[in-house]
């Protein structure tokens, strides 16, 4: 199993438990939507896996590796080369071009080929934005970039929280089918959280979270 | 990995370029005046240590007569009783109206004087005997050798670089001449090999003094104080620069919060992260730190003459204006580059460690909140006490410093909770809406302001005090010249015999004549200048008396009291009523302490029956002569050509005046240059800060706008903004200022030279500082407000288009 | 180079020669020269002459210790003219410098003095004779009797001079010709002395008894300028009889000249070429080869004697440098005397 979710809980601080004891297993290549109501704790659930934030108890095993015995460096090694993320806000890197945006990734993980990051870019319609800074890209062009970025280093696992959740609906359309195609090229496993059913439909499996829990 | 990650962290700069100049300035700014303070002091040292292995001074042990000269004989027996030693005359002349240091050395027996041999290297090696048979050569620095033109009867001139500035060097046989001073020596000099079985002192020469290097008066003690005053000076222009790297390092790391996120989540550690930002602010530091040292040393060379000509007239210091490249100098400029930077951006780095990945969206303010202002208020309350608790137990020059430092930081943290009562207590006040609107703005504003503000602060309370200590200084030392230089005319025989002809000559023609005899001794606080003085109503009535017991001039003249100056008394603390013990023990009771500003020794005056009855046997050479000013001019043309005396013998105190306030103004030049940088510097951090909150501004303002009112309006409410904080600053600064004054004139000035001034108050200067002030945060709102007035519409829409 | 140094010149002009040191030719001039022909006057001449150039009162003796061993000291004062004529105060033209040396077996010890004239530290009178530096003095009634006192770091000497023959004038009746081209001086000695008194040195003090050999010259261009040294011999003869002896070095050639003394003070000048001077062995001293085994020779007399220096290291590191020290005798003749070796 790629990744394996087991018994985990998790509370903020003076709050209720988010996560009260969620399992949930995903296999290589295998793509599955989280959905559930707002504060259903969805993204809190991605964020654990990708290893962002600690959890309370249980475990949460990615290719083998459980997380919870992992310090900084690990969890950050473990984002950097296995797994890569696609948020709802893009995240693209200001600053830097779309070519550079692109490779960030890859570069910090050790492994930029700029082939397979030029392909990216044609295949997500990038190739003439390349110079450009993601303040003058739409929210289309943006999350194509970041999914792009997230691509380049040939993740094991994809996390995408909400990628569509700040573009209209052809936008969205685009943005899906780019990366469900480029996750099934691939063989990434996608753990994907939305709120609608409708993409949800589009994937291998769903799980539904609600009162802390997988229904 | 780390490569990426850093060109990530980069190209922050790219994109805001502004900052990265304001950052680079701000490193360079704080670096350039301290280094530049730096390189004066280390040249002025430089300079003092040069002048003594140039004129082989302050190795040796030396004989003297105190209080006299030593006669020609004297020397010519301690010779011939196998003493070896070297005779010096030394005194002063006036050439053209400038000061000039006469050293007479007898070239034959001197030891081996580095001046002269670069003299010889350079050109035409001197003849010696031009060098000792009349009319003999006198060397000096090229820029003093225009003065003596041999038609005015000089000898001819040999110049040498290596000599110190305002010396004349030459053979003692000609300066014996120049000085009118036939057959003295003042100083003979103990050369260091002496032959087999000379008899001791005592039995030779028992009226000569033993005087080992280490007790000779030393050019560099005496001008500690000032060099610290300088470094004090360099130490607050440093931190009033660092302000601006605070602000923009902290700005610059509060925009890459986002980006630092997302490079987080793309697998970048922490540790990692940290090293590189150290990395970049290391970067930073050397590049500002060496735009600095660069600035710096030109600012040295240009504020160095005037620290030259201040050196040499208070202290008759030994330095020109020449600057030099030092490498430990510009080693120390980086390091103290490198630490300001990393201390102005510790809180910056420390807040990065400690933030989470995830975290809110949107930017926070960078300054800290309200909290934050109550801390920071807290702290300033805690330094104002640790100054004021050191100032108590420690005491001292340093002890001084630190009741400033804690005073300056203390208020300066303080500021911002001050400024935020104010503005809430306004706030309260006015009725209308956009007032309201305004008011409260400026308080949301005013944690990103607060560190311009600050410096601000410093810069204007520093411009307060400084400004009143030297005018205060000025004015009192004004009248202290009035009332201490009564007669009209100053007269130095060439001796006894001659003062006693002048007095002769003069008898019938003047109002009175005032001789002065004096003598130097040594007291247990240093060496202590002795003169004996006549009863006259000149010193009754005009002395500046400080602090005087009953009676005094009747004591000082019919029961041996004696007078001492400011300086002794309170290096000794000796005070009315007390005993001056001087050697060879005699007890004096002190009748009262007058002001001696100008001169770092201790000084007592004693009627001239007692100074004959301590030390019998004192030539009379120097005579105050009084007489009605109108006849002044024609008195003393008379008595040059009456008694041959070189011009320097006769001086009219219209020019003494003329010249002590001269030389008293070249000393606080650098202060105010000082003064006016610190300023600017703090008028850049507020520009700064107003640009960096520019970024932050649209969305506040652009509601504002939507609800009605002009852009234009909006531009005049920002450079309203600024000025009125500046004002509000301002009004604070003016007490604190008030509070330095005090403190330099009554702590630091009589730690450092020995003397309390007292305060006066330049409201005029104030207001012409208000006005500046005024001006500065207007100009530093300008562009702001000007950016704000050519905003496109569209711009300020897409605020509200953002707001996903 | 300082200004001593440049007094140094003038005090000794070989060195300048010798140091590439030029323009100093022409000062000569205003100063009187030695001619033939002078008859001294004494004591008068035994005091100084402004009016010439340079000037020297130069003792020598040798010693022997109570400790039996062998010691030799030097008393030299010079005198150099700034200008021919003598003024009171600091800026008298009459430059003065004493040299005084103590020789053992097997160290040196030296001292220098340097006094301008006018102000009384340096000087000489004639009558009663005075010749003085600092507390170095050589005074008597007249110049038959002398006490003799110098002191330097480390050492210092007492002595008293009785003289036991008359006054001997070199060259022709005083006027001592030193090269081919003319330039003489004034030279006459008295080399009978016999000496006694007390030497100090670091850790000991001891009597001596010995002979001593005054040397009083004076002049105003007393070399030829392509002389560059001078080797000086005074050697006393165990039999009685003595000779002064000197070889000047120049590029044109040597210069010699000597003086035969017989004991009862007769003196017969000795022409150029009269006596042979052979180096026969150099030691290495203050970075340079400094003959001190010589072979003497005068072959009319029946001389033929090497001269070896009691220690090499009678070096004089003064601020103008020489070889002065004490000699032995050997070969023909046996004796004692002091060598002076000058430009090396």
């Amino acid at each position: 199993m790629l990744l394996s979710i087991d018994h985990v809980q998790k509370s903020y601080p003076g709050g209720r438990p988010v996560l009260n004891g969620v399992s949930l297993t995903l296999a290589q290549g295998q793509t599955l939507a989280l959905t559930g109501e707002s504060g259903s704790g969805k993204s809190t659930l991605l964020h654990l896996v990708a290893a962002l934030d600690g959890f309370d108890s249980g475990e949460i095993t990615l290719d083998g590796q459980p997380l919870s015995p992992l310090d900084d460096a690990g969890r950050a090694a473990l984002r950097r080369n296995t797994l890569s993320l696609v948020f709802q806000q893009f995240n693209l890197i200001p600053s830097l071009t779309v070519a550079q945006n692109l490779s960030i990734h890859a570069r910090l993980a050790c492994q930029d080929d700029p082939g397979w990051t030029s392909h990216l870019a044609e295949r997500l319609g990038l190739a003439d934005l390349l110079e450009r800074y993601p303040e003058n890209l739409s929210g289309g062009q943006q999350q194509r970039v970041a999914i792009g970025r997230a691509m380049a280093t040939r993740p094991r696992l994809l996390l995408a929280d909400e990628p569509t959740g700040n573009l209209d609906e052809t936008a969205s359309a685009v943005v899906l089918e780019l990366m469900l195609s480029l996750v099934a090229d691939t063989g990434a496993a996608l753990l994907l959280v939305t709120h609608s059913p409708e993409i949800a439909s589009q994937l291998d499996a769903r799980a539904h979270l609600s009162g802390g829990r997988i229904a | 990995m780390i490569r990426a990650a850093a060109q990530v962290l980069l190209s922050h700069w790219r994109a805001h370029p502004l900052q990265l100049v304001t950052l680079l300035t701000g490193i360079a700014l704080a670096t350039c005046l301290w280094s530049a303070v730096q390189a004066i002091n280390a040249e002025a040292r430089a300079s003092y240590e040069r002048a003594n292995a140039q004129l082989a001074i302050g190795q040796f042990d030396e004989l003297r007569v105190p209080g006299g000269f030593i006669p020609l004989p004297r020397y010519v027996a301690l010779r011939r009783a196998g003493w070896q030693v070297a005779a010096l005359l030394e005194g002063a002349i006036r050439v053209g109206g400038r000061p000039v240091r006469v050293l007479g050395v007898d070239m034959v027996t001197y030891p081996a004087l580095p001046a002269i041999i670069q003299v010889e290297q350079a050109g035409t090696a001197p003849d010696p005997s031009a060098i000792l048979t009349a009319p003999g050569r006198l060397l000096m620095s090229p820029d003093l050798a225009p003065l003596f033109r041999p038609a005015d009867g000089f000898p001819p001139v040999l110049t040498s670089t290596e000599l110190p500035p305002d010396l004349v060097l030459t053979d003692i046989g000609v300066a014996e001449q120049l000085l009118n001073r036939r057959g003295q020596i003042s100083r003979l000099m103990v050369l260091p090999d002496q032959p087999r079985g000379v008899p001791p002192l005592a039995e030779i020469a028992p009226e000569l003094q033993r005087v080992s290097p280490s007790a000779q008066l030393d050019t560099a003690q005496l001008t500690d104080s000032f060099h610290l005053n300088l470094s004090a000076f360099g130490l607050l222009s440093f931190a009033v620069g660092l302000f601006i790297v605070h602000g923009t390092v902290g700005l610059a790391f509060a925009q890459r919060r986002g980006m630092i996120r997302t490079l987080r989540a793309l697998g970048l550690p922490m540790r990692h992260l940290i090293w590189i930002v150290l990395g970049e602010l290391l970067l930073m530091a050397l590049i500002g730190g060496l735009i600095g040292l660069v600035l710096g040393y030109f600012l040295a060379g240009a504020l160095l003459p005037d620290v030259a000509a201040t050196l040499r007239g208070l202290y008759g210091a030994p330095i020109d204006g020449q600057m030099s490249l030092r490498p430990a100098w510009a080693a120390a400029g980086l390091t103290m580059a490198t630490g300001g930077t990393l201390l102005a951006s510790g809180h910056a780095l420390w807040r990065l460690a400690h933030m989470p990945i995830l975290a809110g969206p949107g930017l926070q303010a960078w300054g800290g909140g309200k909290t934050s202002a109550r801390i920071t208020g807290a702290l300033g309350l805690a330094l104002l006490a640790l100054g004021g608790i050191a100032y108590v137990t420690i005491g001292g020059l340093i002890a001084g410093f630190a009741l400033l430092a804690g005073l300056l930081t203390g208020a300066a943290l303080l500021l911002p909770l001050l400024l935020s009562g104010v503005l809430s207590i306004l706030a309260k006040q006015v009725r209308g809406p956009i007032a309201q609107w305004v008011l409260a703005d400026m308080r949301a504003q005013l944690p990103g302001l607060s560190l311009a503000l600050m410096a601000l602060l410093l810069a204007l309370a520093a411009n307060i005090g400084v400004g009143t200590m030297v005018s205060s200084f000025r004015l009192t030392f004004t009248g202290w010249l009035d009332q201490r230089l009564t007669s009209e005319l100053y007269v130095t025989a060439t001796d006894d015999a001659q003062g006693a002809e002048i007095t002769e000559w003069l008898t019938p023609q003047v109002s009175a004549i005032l001789p002065i005899r004096s003598t130097e001794l040594s007291h247990e606080s240093g060496p202590l200048f002795l003169y004996g003085i006549v009863d006259h109503d000149s010193y009754r009535q005009h002395w500046p008396l400080i602090a005087e017991g009953p009676d005094v001039w009747d004591h000082v003249h019919n029961r041996g009291a004696v007078l001492i100056n400011e300086q002794l008394a309170r290096r000794a603390d000796l005070w009315p009523g007390d005993v001056l013990s001087i050697p060879p023990g005699h007890n004096l009771p002190i009748a009262g302490v007058y002001s001696d500003y100008g001169n770092p020794t201790g000084q007592a005056i004693v009627a001239m029956s007692l100074l004959d009855q301590i030390i019998p046997g004192l030539p009379t050479r120097r005579f105050g002569i009084r007489i009605a000013p109108g006849h002044a001019t024609e008195l003393a043309q008379t008595l040059r050509e009456q008694f041959k005396l070189p011009s320097s013998a006769v001086v009219q105190q219209a020019a003494m005046k003329s010249q002590s306030l001269a030389i008293f103004d070249k000393t606080f030049v650098i202060t105010s240059a000082l003064n006016v940088l610190t300023l600017g510097v703090a008028g850049f951090a507020i520009l700064t800060s107003l640009l960096t909150l520019w970024t932050q501004r649209l969305p506040q303002v652009a509601p504002v706008w939507a609800l009605g009112l002009t852009r234009a309006q909006l531009a005049r409410l920002e450079l309203f903004r600024s000025v009125l904080l500046a004002v509000l600053t301002a009004c604070l600064a003016l007490p604190l200022g008030l509070i330095l004054a005090w403190v330099l004139l009554a702590v630091i000035n009589v730690q450092a030279f020995g003397w309390r001034l007292p305060m006066h108050l330049f409201p005029g200067d104030w207001l012409g500082l208000f006005l500046l002030t005024v001006l500065a945060a207007a100009l530093a709102a300008a562009l702001p407000a000007w950016r704000l007035l050519r905003l496109p519409p569209a711009t300020l829409l897409r605020v509200f288009a953002n707001e996903r | 180079m300082n200004v001593k140094a440049l007094i140094l010149i003038l005090l000794f002009p070989i060195a300048s020669w010798a140091q590439g040191y030029a323009g100093l030719g022409g000062s000569a001039e205003g100063f009187k020269r030695p001619i033939p022909g002078h008859s001294f006057q004494f004591p008068k001449d035994h005091g100084p002459h402004p009016d010439y150039r340079i000037e020297w009162w130069y003792l020598t003796a040798n010693l022997k210790g109570s400790d039996g061993r062998d010691y030799g000291i030097q008393w030299t004062l010079f005198r150099s003219a700034l200008k021919p004529s003598e003024t009171t105060g600091w800026q008298s033209p009459q430059l003065w410098m004493g040299h005084a040396a103590v020789t053992t077996p097997d160290d040196h010890y030296f001292a220098e003095r340097l006094s301008r004239g006018g102000i009384g530290q340096a000087g000489v009178t004639a009558q009663p004779f005075e010749a003085w530096i600092d507390e170095w003095h050589m005074r008597g009634d007249d110049l038959d009797t002398l006490d003799l006192t110098a002191s330097g770091t480390g050492f210092s000497y007492d002595l008293r001079l009785q003289a036991q023959g008359p006054l001997v004038f070199h060259g022709n009746a005083g006027y001592s010709v030193k090269s081919a081209d003319g330039q003489a001086s004034y030279y006459y000695s008295q080399p009978f002395y016999t000496v006694s008194g007390t030497l100090h040195l670091p850790d000991q003090t001891i009597e001596v008894t010995g002979r001593g050999w005054l040397d009083r010259e004076w002049s105003s261009q007393p070399l030829a300028e392509d002389q560059s040294g001078w080797d000086w011999f005074s050697l006393s003869f165990d039999d009685g009889d003595k000779l002064m002896a000197f070889r000047l070095r120049g590029d044109r050639g040597d210069f010699t000249a000597a003086t035969w003394i017989d004991p009862d003070g007769r003196t017969t000048p000795l022409p150029d070429g009269a006596v042979g001077f052979d180096p026969l062995e150099t030691s290495p001293i203050a970075q340079r080869d400094v003959p001190t085994r010589w072979r003497v020779s005068l072959p009319d007399r029946g001389i033929d004697v090497v001269v070896s220096a009691l220690t090499p290291k009678a070096w004089m590191e003064t601020r103008f440098e020489y070889w002065e020290g004490p000699v032995t005798v050997t070969g023909s003749h046996t004796g004692r005397g002091y060598l002076e070796m000058t430009g090396y």
